[in-house]
């Protein structure tokens, strides 16, 4: 609905959720209240301004040559066919980019090996898909017609297709550097007098899950168009991505050059979810051949590439074991935990970010000091892992909620029950994990107990009994989880990784009119922060969101800061805006003060009026203090106005998120094909800043996890080709696949914020896998048959319910000793 | 994932259609919804040298009975056929509804023609399962006239068919009802593309079946009958035992693909399964 002063309208009943209201949550004018997107307006009346939007007269079309083969030497390249096509107006290959350096992504810790990832290929190739040269064009139909005439003359070599054949004795090496194909073990963990505590305990459980590889497939693939600029000798690279000043930093460093040479925009982003938060090879490319050509230039990633040579995700396999004793209690837990990270390291995060986040966070919501982890990334002919969304969360609760319900099973006190004696309790926070990580206040027991009513979980038995009298298999599932959300500069240095990330920086300044442009480091693609990150501001100020805009994306106009991923930036861009702006409204009051001649102290901005608090009578508009400030600031003594900005920055100490999401599925035992029949979630992110927007992020996010439970794998044969190259075989699910989302809120303000917001964006998919599994095994066990891989395929329902007749025993909740 | 260089040519007549296809030889497709072609265009695995667009002669977007049968002309959309509401036309033929729903998503429906569907030949498409259900007719125009060429022998392989490269379908004939008649599909997403499917049609006369037509996708190179199947419902009683037995038939007599949406006895397993639905519900209703 127009709001007719053209402010935001406030909406409910948004996403087609069913959702209870934040109850206690601290609200303030704005902070709390489901604002409308100022996004959406421009975006779904087309008029939104992506890359591929930008096409200036000139622009040269670039499309890449790839390798179609996993492992060879590169013994020649013949580009003359494709030079000789008219309207081509180069090739470009690695010898052309000679002083083009290759990403490299460092951990400084002896675990790791390092990895370069050349920007073109130049005597060998590692992964199908892999560039190997540059076509450039006058239209982008030319440049694909020249790339497909470039030869490549391929010297094969024998390629690993698989972690477990890239570990086999004698394995071809993925990299000389890495003989064994092993680039990061770490054993980060490992309590003494553990196997002491396994020897003595009244239950042993083990479990072993795998997850398929998959990827992030966003909207919007990647886009890039670099330009020259001959007046100042800056490259301009125009780029679809998360992390400007990263990628600004990452191409002024491959191309020798100072980052004030380099300006990296981007402006509206279709989607990454963790994919665009490393840098990509292409982006390095487009500029150095827009320096090298002094041509603006311009590629756009097809979803053919997105799908074989855009980073790829969270193929991991997890062997956990448990100790309980005859309570349920957990007391000891040891893993080996197996990523699958593809041939090179990304940058700046590394392929270490799956393996280190997978072995640190796996203890997650439960209360146990005796750990012991092993974990390893291995190299493989296949393209390189990135972050997506959840990383290697979803995979780990995937495995601890399995064991959890082994446990369950095992002790027989159930699903629910063992899960509340484990979880960490009310009462003990802050709570200090074994791994050293400090967790503020969360609701891990309320949540469970919430959505085991929401479920009718006592009612279980009885509801599941007569669906199977009636010959229908139905299963239940929870997964109870925490999610670590942003990291500060603490956190990630212990990584040891070699670009720091954590803090951010925002600048808030008001003109002389009273409105207001906020700056940061963070980049919104997707999290509606034009909307959020005024509500904050906004609060703080006393004046309408309406009013305040956001500048992100220029690594030439905002603060140095660090993108969005990670669930950070509610936190800590948000914590800055918040620190900025009631710093703002210092000088606001003081200015107030000085023409009401009253004490800064006793007045309030509220409504765009600076009053006196109790005596609203006596005031003066916001407004007028501004343009004061600029245009009449000889009025006011020395040290007030002259201008109205006010810098803060925020390192935040890490917030962490809990939810409990629960599944109820129906299975069918003669097709295998499994059908959602509720999916409901309790979930705490403290202060929601906007809860329609919150309501988007868990909706958004299950949706991927219920994909990646149930649907998206990237397949690659025994030559490491892939064979799930388009969306006819890669399935991402579709509103038709999915549930109506029940979700619930509930609201444990954290003191480690200025708004007590924690993060909140990957919450969605780091339960949704196991939350399914559990549910899809529940059904399952009533036939004596289990399934312990994701994507579940129907083929696989029907193949473990066909070897659960044949007597063999389910392979996984073993008792073991 | 732009296509190969192409020439475009409009044609305001089939007759024209004929001609142009004529003048390019093979090098020539005819583009009508382009719902399987320009993908396959696209991705270059089809790279016409020039395409011919039929899609707006109306002339040939029909569908309507004809003594007691039904002649649906090439460019009928899939959505005409979903939105068939006349009910004698129901009766006979009201498998075809059923089975357009199974088709992608609504926009593919809206776009996608029945002639094209047959001229693709794409083996788990449903409307080349419905033409031998229906034992169909597909009348062919070339530069020489027009030919009828049933379905018995036009289905020739893997999206190959009889039709000339000078040739386009101008029509399917369906020459008798099957009321009745159920299909069957299993995918794992809503509108994609069926693993396996299977339609069946039963004629009972008194308590014994007279005639069956079962109907396979998704399992061979093309859409094929399952000849033993159907002999097995054929002179039975359509007991539960029998169909139970004339499903096994069918999966047992087929030698399906495996991919990695699931192994060739995971497709054996649900011809099975969906065989006896399918049949079930045929029986059920004659």
């Amino acid at each position: 609905m127009p709001d007719a002063t053209g402010g935001p309208a406030m909406v409910t009943g948004t996403v087609p959720v069913v959702g209870t209201p934040p109850g206690t949550a601290p609200a303030g004018r704005w902070i709390g209240q489901p604002v409308r997107r100022v996004e959406d307006r421009y975006l779904l009346t087309g008029r939104g301004r992506f890359v591929g939007d930008f096409e200036p007269p000139g622009t040269l079309h670039l499309a890449l040559v790839r390798s179609y083969v996993a492992s060879a030497a590169i013994e020649a390249i013949d580009a003359s066919a494709a030079l000789s096509l008219p309207g081509v107006a180069a090739v470009i290959t690695a010898a052309e980019l000679a002083g083009v350096a290759p990403l490299r992504g460092v951990l400084a810790r002896p675990e790791f090996v390092a990895t370069d990832m050349p920007i073109l290929a130049a005597d060998r190739v590692r992964h199908v898909g892999e560039p190997i040269a540059a076509v450039l064009a006058e239209s982008a139909y030319l440049a694909e017609d020249a790339a497909e005439l470039v030869e490549v003359s391929y010297g094969e070599l024998p390629a690993v297709a698989s972690a477990g054949e890239a570990l086999a004795p004698g394995a071809a090496a993925v990299h000389e550097a890495a003989p064994g194909n092993v680039l990061v073990d770490v054993s980060p963990m490992s309590t003494p007098g553990l196997d002491g505590i396994f020897a003595s305990a009244a239950h042993v459980v083990q479990v072993a899950v795998s997850t398929g590889r998959i990827t992030a497939a966003p909207l919007e693939g990647r886009v890039c168009v670099a330009a020259f600029d001959e007046r100042t000798g800056q490259v301009v690279l125009q780029t679809s991505t998360q992390v400007p000043h990263t990628v600004r930093t990452a191409v002024a460093l491959s191309l020798g050059m100072d980052e004030h040479q380099v300006r990296v925009i981007s402006p509206d982003v279709g989607g990454g979810f963790g994919q665009k938060c490393v840098v990509a090879r292409e982006e390095v490319l487009a500029a150095a051949v827009a320096r090298l050509l002094r041509r603006t230039v311009k590629w756009v990633e097809d979803r053919r590439e997105g799908l074989t040579s855009g980073f790829q995700a969270r193929e991991q396999f997890y062997r956990l074991r448990g100790a309980f004793d005859a309570d349920g209690r957990m007391l000891g837990l040891d893993a080996d935990i197996r990523c699958d990270v593809g041939a090179y390291s990304c940058y700046p995060v590394t392929c270490g970010v799956e393996v280190l986040m997978a072995a640190n966070e796996l203890p997650g919501p439960y209360r146990v000091q005796s750990y012991r982890v092993r974990s390893r990334g291995v190299a493989t002919n296949k393209t390189p892992i990135a972050p997506y969304r959840g990383v290697s969360r979803p995979q780990a609760v995937l495995a601890m909620e399995r064991l959890m319900d082994a446990a369950g099973r095992v002790t027989g006190l159930g699903a629910v029950e063992v899960r509340d004696r484990n979880l960490i309790d009310a009462t003990e926070f802050p709570y200090r994990n074994v791994m050293g990580a400090c967790y503020d206040a969360g609701t891990y027991r309320e949540s469970l107990a919430r959505c085991a009513e929401l479920l009718g979980f006592s009612d279980w038995p009885a509801v599941q009994a007569s669906a199977w009298a009636e010959g229908r298999l139905v299963g239940l599932g929870l997964a109870c989880f925490v999610e670590p959300t942003a990291y500060g500069t603490a956190s990630f240095g212990m990584r040891k990784m070699t670009i720091v990330p954590g803090y951010e920086r925002a600048t808030v300044r008001m003109d002389p009119s009273g409105s207001v442009i906020v700056m940061t480091g963070t980049h919104s693609h997707g999290q509606g922060h034009a909307t959020t990150y005024a509500q904050i501001a906004a609060d703080a100020l006393g004046i309408d969101p309406g009013r305040i805009r956001l500048r992100q994306g220029d690594t030439e106009l905002v603060p140095h800061g660090w993108g969005t991923f990670a669930s950070r930036s509610i936190v800590a861009g948000g914590g800055a805006i918040a620190r900025a702006s009631a710093d703002l409204a210092g000088q606001l009051r003081e200015i107030a003060a000085h023409m009401l001649e009253a004490a800064p102290a006793d007045l309030e901005l509220v409504d765009g009026m600076a009053q006196v608090r109790g005596d609203p009578a006596t005031s003066v508009p916001i407004a007028e203090l501004a343009r004061t400030a600029h245009h009449a600031a000889h009025l006011l003594p020395d040290g007030l106005g002259r201008g109205l900005e006010a810098t803060a920055s925020f390192d935040p100490e890490g917030t962490f998120s809990n939810a409990t999401h629960g599944a109820v599925v129906e299975v069918s035992p003669s097709t295998g094909g499994v059908r959602l029949v509720r999916y409901v979630v309790v979930e705490d992110c403290g202060v929601m800043i906007n809860p329609m927007i919150v309501d988007g992020q868990v909706a958004g996010g299950v949706a991927q996890g219920i994909g990646a439970a149930l649907f998206e794998e990237l397949c690659f044969d025994e030559t490491g080709q892939p064979v799930s190259g388009s969306f006819v075989d890669y399935l991402v699910p579709t509103a038709a696949d999915l549930p109506e989302f029940e979700i619930h809120h509930l609201c444990t303000p954290t003191p480690r914020t200025p708004t007590g917001s924690k993060g909140m964006g990957e919450g969605g998919t780091i339960g949704a896998p196991a939350a399914v599994l559990n549910a899809v095994n529940d059904a399952l066990a009533q036939v004596g048959a289990c399934v312990e891989r994701i994507p579940i395929r129907p083929a696989d329902v029907i193949a473990a319910i066909a070897a659960a007749t044949s007597s063999d025993p389910p392979g996984d909740g073993k008792e073991a000793k | 994932m732009k296509p190969a260089p192409f020439s475009y040519h409009r044609a305001r007549s089939a007759d024209e259609a004929v001609s142009l296809l004529a003048e390019r030889g093979d090098d020539a497709k005819l583009l009508a919804g382009g719902q399987s072609l320009v993908a396959m265009m696209n991705f270059r695995l089809a790279r016409p040298a020039a395409l011919v667009d039929i899609s707006r002669l109306a002339e040939l977007r029909y569908v309507r009975p004809h003594d007691g049968g039904l002649r649906i002309g090439a460019l009928a959309l899939h959505r005409d056929l979903e939105r068939l509401t006349d009910p004698g036309l129901l009766a006979g033929f009201g498998m075809l509804p059923r089975a357009a729903r199974y088709i992608g998503h609504y926009a593919i429906r809206a776009a996608g023609t029945f002639g094209g569907s047959i001229a693709h030949a794409d083996p788990a498409a449903e409307w080349c399962m419905a033409a031998l259900l229906f034992d169909a007719q597909m009348v062919a125009r070339g530069p020489g006239g027009e030919r009828v060429i049933p379905v018995a022998s036009f289905f020739k392989g893997f999206l190959e068919t009889a039709l000339r490269p000078d040739e386009m379908i101008i029509e399917v004939r369906l020459p008798a009802p099957r009321p009745g008649a159920a299909i069957c599909e299993f995918a794992r997403r809503h509108g994609d593309f069926a693993i396996v499917a299977v339609a069946a049609a039963v004629d009972r006369d008194g308590g014994v079946c007279r005639d069956a037509r079962v109907v396979l996708g998704g399992v061979a190179s093309t859409v094929e009958r399952a000849a033993r199947a159907e002999a097995t419902l054929i002179g039975s009683s359509l007991g539960a035992d029998v169909i139970a037995a004339a499903a096994q038939a069918a999966a047992a007599a087929t030698d399906p693909p495996g991919d990695i949406h699931g192994s060739a006895e995971y497709r054996r397993h649900l011809i099975q399964v969906l065989a006896a639905r399918a049949i079930g519900e045929a029986a059920g209703h004659a």
